[in-house]
């Protein structure tokens, strides 16, 4: 027999970056609110102290800062007419759990997308015509401008304490910032951080060859700070360990740096970790949401009613859910109709590591995860898509979230794997390379979606999510470009050797390789129910009292990461939810 | 497979010897929660200093195999010092006692599925432990037939060559994917050789000493604008012992 518990005023799904902005902005708003998370509990002491956290073996081969996939993962597979297999051992992406979700082990890049990112289809149309868009690509614009998210880009950006130089305040251009951005409306919460070697040397490359570098919104803070929470955080002191790590040090804008402990006073919320939602329950008419049930950490099912349901989950397991609670349409990608895993979206991510002499001393091992530099001169409108000949702009940068020789010592190519060639290669080489990457933006297709798996199950006995991904010539042409570019600048640079190699034509998705957590959409957000899952409020078409706040939103993926565009959305979504939605409770805030 | 840690040839296990005077001191003292957490519990640590390691896991054929073919992987050589002076053979065999090489973080539900394009990694039932196991009795069985001898008799020219068998994926074994037990051989070799000194190898973190990698100083911030001057600090370890 499940157990009930009391009704609350919402329930949230998922306690990471969305998650802990709406359950702070609900509880603000009066709303007895319930939190629950599949994961453990965490805080940063003493989940992510020193010095167990900076295991390496732990950290980054065990992963015990991720989910882990024994009980749920999902299934791959490339084409429409393949079998999907799962994804048993992480590799390409790496979805967090646990009280701070992926938003605990992120690296920190905080970007905000650009004006034209929010309305790339309108952009395209206008300025190459409606045929340059291939037939296979269902790009959309985002329903919501760059302009209605201001606001909450500065709010979110203020709470993780972001450090930055402002390219662009009000209109006018700021030296030393990226004069490419829209306007902001005042200049990050803290200043640029300290460079590494590897940055100091994209910054002079690239202003050599007129390009026009910038730091990167960094959530790795360059000095003290308390957020409008009155959460107090420390500088960053590069220790090395961000990328699948905590942060020891309460210098990485995370929710449990800089939400949760305002979050843990309010008396209207509760926390129930080890909460693992199994669906959405709805009312007999399907338009209405009831709550949820779960299983808590003894394994008994939990029936929690109450007034909305807000999926704050990873951006798959959002979709997830939704497909397995009957919220809208699952989408069809022969006929094209359904909504509900359409547009599925990743990222184009390739790497160049330039190798130099002992002089050069790039000590990989000093790391911060989201600090270095990066240009926006090949992306959004100043990509000229007629002469590159594809579509979705992106970014070349220069990152050291930190090197430990467990991680992996890149070696020059032709390096024997194993021996005394090996020994010798890696230690010539470990203190003395650095990395550029370029990360590309990912368009939506037909044939790229997420459903539900016909043949495996999690261990909750639900069908798995199935995602149909592979790379397309778009983003195979786009790859190479943007590594064209990365050479450009290894040139000015002349190391001894580099490794390194964009995408070619039949490259297929490896799902064994890190790429990028940045997985989005399939339930994204749009005008009309005919084409999103969601709308502009990331509230869901078909059941008013549901919302999907994820990067699930996001009809495509632009070249930036998503995180800052992600954090804009969930406090947007949190305002009008408070400003228009409790006004009218249950009711769509768009008319359909 | 037996899977289960036993030890059919425990009165032959080698006791392993490696100068670790000191390298444990503490250790009895270390709190349980910092050894075993988020799921993975680690391998029970040595009880006393000077007390040679016993291996649980792996049997006596399978450490001598693993001796072997650790110090044709690293050697010891001017380079810096190998993977057995280094005492990754007993990493190993600690490592394969923990949730991880057990496949705790794997999703190990059917069914299964041979002959699945590499993009989309081991599809298979082994987990890392049970997949070496059966990697090294295939991989002496090789050795047998086509030497008549095991992997560990052979000379370092032969070992060499069937290492390099392996890994071009030239050797066939019988009962696992010679891809994936070539990866977890080098892998798990690699981090022994290179991982935190509590974890059984690193032995007085000598490898970090060869690289030049200052361990888990965790603390940079003097350091990040310092251009021509090379890093000058030795590393410390999870226990706070410097090398």
């Amino acid at each position: 027999m499940a157990i009930d518990k009391e009704e609350v005023d919402a329930v949230i799904v998922g306690m990471g970056w969305t998650g802990a902005i709406l359950a702070k902005e609900l509880t603000e708003a009066g709303l007895r609110v319930v939190g629950l998370e599949r994961g453990p509990d965490r805080d940063t002491q003493p989940a992510f102290s020193y010095p167990r956290v900076v295991d390496e073996l732990e950290g980054s081969v065990h992963r015990r800062y991720l989910q882990s996939l024994s009980q749920e993962t999902v299934t791959i597979r490339h084409g429409i007419r393949d079998t999907a297999h799962p994804y048993r051992q992480m590799g390409s992406f790496k979805p967090g759990t646990g009280v701070g979700g992926a938003g605990e082990h992120w690296s920190g890049c905080n970007f905000r997308p650009l004006p034209e990112d929010l309305k790339l289809k309108t952009m395209l149309v206008e300025r190459f015509g409606q045929n340059f868009i291939p037939e296979d690509m269902t790009i959309q614009d985002f329903p919501v401008t760059y302009d209605e998210l201001e606001p909450f880009f500065d709010k979110f950006e203020y709470v993780g304490g972001i450090s930055g130089k402002a390219g662009n305040i009000k209109g006018v251009l700021q030296e030393g910032g990226n004069p490419f951005e829209g306007p902001r409306s005042r200049d990050y919460a803290l200043p640029p951080q300290k460079e590494f070697l590897g940055s100091e040397m994209f910054r002079k490359a690239a202003t050599e060859l007129g390009w026009n570098p910038y730091p990167i919104p960094s959530a790795n803070l360059s000095g003290p700070y308390v957020n409008p929470y009155g959460c107090q955080m420390g500088p960053c002191n590069f220790c090395g360990f961000c990328s699948d790590y905590g942060c020891l040090n309460y210098s990485k804008s995370t929710p449990n740096a800089c939400i949760m402990p305002a979050l843990r006073q309010e008396q209207l919320f509760e926390l129930r970790a080890n909460a693992h939602v199994l669906k959405v329950n709805l009312d007999s008419t399907g338009k209405k949401a009831v709550g949820v049930t779960y299983m808590d950490a003894q394994g008994r099912e939990v029936n929690q009613p109450a007034g909305m349901v807000i999926l704050c989950a990873f951006s798959l397991y959002n979709v997830h859910l939704m497909l397995l609670s009957g919220i809208g349409q699952p989408y069809d990608p022969e006929t094209g109709e359904g909504v509900v895993g359409k547009n599925y979206a990743y990222q184009n991510l390739n790497r160049l590591t330039m190798f130099f002499d002992k002089d050069v001393q790039a000590n990989g091992f000093i790391g911060t995860g989201g600090s270095g530099h990066t240009m926006d001169d090949f992306n959004g409108k100043q990509l000229d898509a007629s002469e590159s000949g594809f579509v979705g702009g992106g970014i070349v940068w220069a990152r050291q979230p930190g090197a430990g020789p467990v991680r992996g010592i890149s070696v020059p190519s032709g390096t024997p794997g194993w021996g005394t060639a090996w020994k010798q290669a890696v230690t010539d080489n470990f203190r003395h390379q650095y990395y550029f990457e370029v990360q590309g933006a990912c368009m939506s297709y037909r044939d790229a979606y997420l459903d539900l798996d016909p043949t495996y199950k999690d261990g909750f006995g639900r069908p798995l999510l199935r995602m149909t991904f592979n790379w397309h010539d778009n983003e195979i042409k786009a790859s190479q470009y943007f590594v064209d570019r990365g050479k450009q600048l290894v040139d000015v640079l002349n190391p001894l050797s580099f490794t390194g190699d964009a995408k070619t034509p039949g490259t297929k998705y490896n799902t064994t390789q890190y790429q990028s957590t940045h997985a989005v959409g399939g339930a994204i957000m749009g005008d009309n129910p005919k084409d999103s899952a969601i709308n502009r409020y990331l509230q869901t078409w078909d059941v008013p009292n549901v919302f999907a706040v994820g990067a699930n939103a996001f009809p495509q993926n632009n070249g930036y990461n998503p995180t800052g565009l992600l954090g804009g959305l969930a406090y947007w979504a949190a305002n009008n939810i408070r400003e228009i939605y409790l006004k009218n409770p249950g009711q769509p805030m768009v008319d359909a | 497979m037996s899977g289960k840690g036993d030890n059919p040839d425990g009165k032959k296990a080698l006791q392993m010897q490696t100068s670790r005077r000191g390298l444990l001191r503490g250790f009895s003292a270390l709190p349980v929660a910092a050894v075993a957490g988020g799921g993975i519990a680690a391998a029970p640590a040595a009880a006393q200093e000077d007390t040679p390691y016993t291996p649980v896991f792996f049997s006596a054929d399978e450490i001598t195999f693993l001796t072997a073919a650790v110090d044709r992987l690293i050697p010891s050589d001017d380079v810096g010092p190998g993977a057995v002076e280094l005492g990754v053979v007993e990493f190993l065999d600690r490592h394969m006692q923990t949730s991880y090489a057990q496949g705790g973080i794997w999703y190990m539900m059917g069914p299964f599925q041979d002959d699945v394009e590499p993009e989309f990694g081991y599809q298979g039932r082994l987990n890392i432990r049970d997949m070496l196991r059966a990697g090294i009795k295939d991989t002496d069985d090789w050795c047998v037939s086509n030497h008549g001898q095991k992997f560990a008799d052979l000379s370092h020219e032969d070992q060499e060559a069937v290492l390099t068998g392996l890994e071009k994926r030239e050797i066939t074994l019988e009962n696992v994917p010679v891809r994936y037990f070539w990866q977890h051989l080098r892998d798990e070799t690699r981090y022994g050789y290179f991982a935190d000194p509590i974890h059984g190898g690193n032995k007085n973190m000598g490898s970090w000493k060869m690289i030049g990698y200052p361990g888990m100083r965790a603390d940079y911030t003097d350091w990040v604008e310092k251009r021509d001057t090379p890093y000058p600090f030795g590393p410390v370890d999870l226990m706070g012992k410097r090398g």
